[in-house]
């Protein structure tokens, strides 16, 4: 059942326009960073060659091309979840998965995986850019993998969180930006510590900043595979998915 | 199997909270502790006026409210301690029809097929036999926003007949169709009732009547009236004659006949009366009822009234329908069949 609804949500995504206007957004713009940053890489390679330990392409321009990818589907996978629920429950569709013999939880892991689905599609066609520099020189692949990796956890996180935002009303939109300010709230809120002067300040901005989302992406981004980052996402998705359950239970209930 | 429970419902109750009720309570009662029985191969028509609780007691019975009191048993499994299972039993088609408007008809059919457990190799056959059942045949192909409201009407009650459920529930089904439709509709709902048992809601009362094995008349939120057609029937039946002549009637004349309760003038100009009849026992050898037409004619003839037109008054479903429903002190009228 979960993959009957996971089929079918990965089906109406792509008979709706969004999903191509997504895809092809987003390639558009992280080819344009992808390029001018192997552009500025190929200015400074003859100097890096004379250094020691100095960084590679991996470093120079994979690293920053899928951090940039990550803060781009910040904004964009918010417009992917923000309609799994809150349109079946405006359209009232919500009544035939409702009054089929499924459970809540099957509903939500179903959309669930068919979001995944499509953000799986996204990230190969952003891995064929690192990918394509295969051609042309040696890259740490490694380091790629881990990298690839953190910005799936990232976006499945994100998912999570909108589809929790979707169950809370009725209409896309509102969904949408609250996911967004509960996401971009999440990335920023490791800035705090960066700013404050004071030892007691910094204590609190240390211990707030590791709920930030990218906070845990950047060691991944250097290749670094700390299992405590990805039982974070892995927590912090599962949490989401509970919420969502149990929101959808609640819809039901006297009140 | 015919005496077989598929719905027992046991004093049903749901609350909203609201901020502008009118009790002290702090909400207001949609479904007020209805209780009721629906056996396999009936159908039972369900009544109301607008905001009486129809949507909302169909909604609790297919799990997509739970109430605030009392219990649901479908075929014998309990819908809260079970909803999985009951809810295998169930076609719904709600009020709004629920229709992913940019998938073809085959493709919401199929899905619909596999999301009630229909396993692939039975897949095609279930599609093609409900499509043949609610004549859309030939519009497997076609993209649901772009059939007409009569034709998603019919996909939405493909929808929840093709799992073949035991209970099938129809919140309004024939509206938005066309009269053709609407007989189509009705006959389907007639061979639904053969094999399975059906609950509809309708506005249209003639159309309970002539679908329904049973009624039920709900007003706010309570169960007024609870009965079989037949028994409905019998609440219609006539007791009054309209009679019109060229000539004026002498109504003291008729008054004085001992089989009528009361007489009046209904209309000056053609001069039309009503007559109502006593009901007596049905014991007598003849029903008073023809023994006052024959009488009414009688008089006429003799009087060279010129009679021209004399008809017994019907009392419609309406008539029951309104005497019930706005009067609120009204009790419960006949009694439960099961």
């Amino acid at each position: 059942m979960i993959k009957l609804i996971a089929i079918r949500e990965f089906k109406s995504l792509f008979l709706s326009p969004l999903a191509w206007a997504i895809l092809t957004v987003t390639q558009i713009i992280l080819c344009y960073q992808f390029l001018s940053q192997l552009e500025s890489y190929m200015k400074v390679q003859s100097k890096l060659s004379t250094l020691e330990n100095s960084p590679g392409i991996t470093d120079l321009v994979v690293s920053p091309l899928l951090s940039g990818a990550a803060i781009i589907l910040l904004l964009i996978v918010p417009l992917l979840t923000m309609r799994l629920i809150s349109e079946e429950q405006k359209n009232q569709t919500i009544t035939l998965l409702f009054s089929a013999p499924i459970s809540m939880s099957q509903i939500i892991l179903g959309k669930y995986f068919g979001v995944l689905g499509f953000l799986i599609i996204l990230l190969i066609m952003i891995a064929l850019m690192p990918l394509s520099l295969l051609f042309g020189t040696a890259i740490d692949l490694g380091q790629l993998a881990a990298a690839l990796m953190g910005l799936f956890l990232v976006l499945a996180s994100f998912a999570a969180a909108g589809i929790y935002m979707s169950t809370l009303t009725r209409h896309p939109a509102i969904a949408a930006v609250s996911n967004f300010g509960l996401l971009f709230f999440l990335w920023i809120i490791n800035f705090a510590g960066m700013s404050t002067g004071s030892s007691a300040n910094a204590q609190n901005a240390i211990s707030l900043s590791y709920f930030s989302l990218l906070n845990h992406f950047e060691p991944l981004l250097r290749g670094v595979f700390s299992t405590t980052d990805i039982i974070y996402y892995l927590l912090f998705i599962a949490l989401f998915l509970v919420l969502s359950v149990r929101r959808l239970e609640h819809l039901r209930l006297p009140h | 199997m015919g005496s077989e429970l598929l719905i027992e419902v046991e004093q049903l109750s749901r609350h909203f909270s609201s901020s502008q009720s009118s009790d002290s309570l702090g909400y207001t009662t949609a479904v007020d502790d209805i209780s009721f029985n629906l056996k396999r191969g009936e159908i039972l028509g369900f009544l109301g006026p607008n905001g009486a609780g129809k949507s909302t007691t169909m909604k609790m019975l297919t799990g997509n409210l739970s109430p605030s009191h009392g219990s649901i048993k479908i075929a014998g499994i309990d819908l809260m301690d079970n909803p999985i299972e009951a809810k295998a039993r169930i076609g719904y088609l709600p009020d709004t029809p629920p229709l992913y408007k940019e998938l073809s008809v085959d493709e919401y059919l199929s899905y619909c097929a596999r999301l009630n457990r229909i396993t692939k190799p039975k897949l095609q056959q279930a599609i093609n036999t409900t499509k043949e059942r609610c004549g859309l045949v030939d519009y497997g192909k076609r993209i649901i926003n772009n059939l007409s409201k009569g034709y998603q009407q019919r996909v939405g009650i493909a929808q929840a007949i093709i799992h073949a459920p035991d209970i099938v529930i129809l919140d309004e089904p024939t509206v938005g169709l066309d009269p053709i439709q609407m007989i189509a509709i009705r006959k389907l709902i007639k061979e639904l009732g053969e094999s399975h048992s059906v609950m509809l809601s309708s506005h249209i009362l003639p159309e309970i009547q002539m679908v329904c094995d049973n009624v039920q008349i709900i007003n706010q939120g309570r169960l007024v009236f609870n009965a079989s057609i037949e028994q409905l029937n019998q609440q219609m039946q006539t007791y009054s004659i309209r009679m019109s002549c060229q000539k004026p009637i002498d109504l003291q004349l008729i008054s004085d006949l001992a089989e009528v309760e009361s007489v009046h003038l209904v209309d000056n100009n053609d001069n039309s009366i009503m007559v109502n009849c006593s009901q007596s026992d049905s014991a007598q050898e003849q029903d008073p009822f023809i023994r006052l037409s024959q009488q009414l004619i009688a008089i006429a003839e003799q009087d060279q009234l010129g009679l021209y037109e004399i008809y017994p008054k019907k009392q419609s479903l309406e008539d029951v329908f309104m005497s019930l429903t706005q009067d609120n002190s009204v009790e419960q009228v006949g009694g439960n069949t099961h």
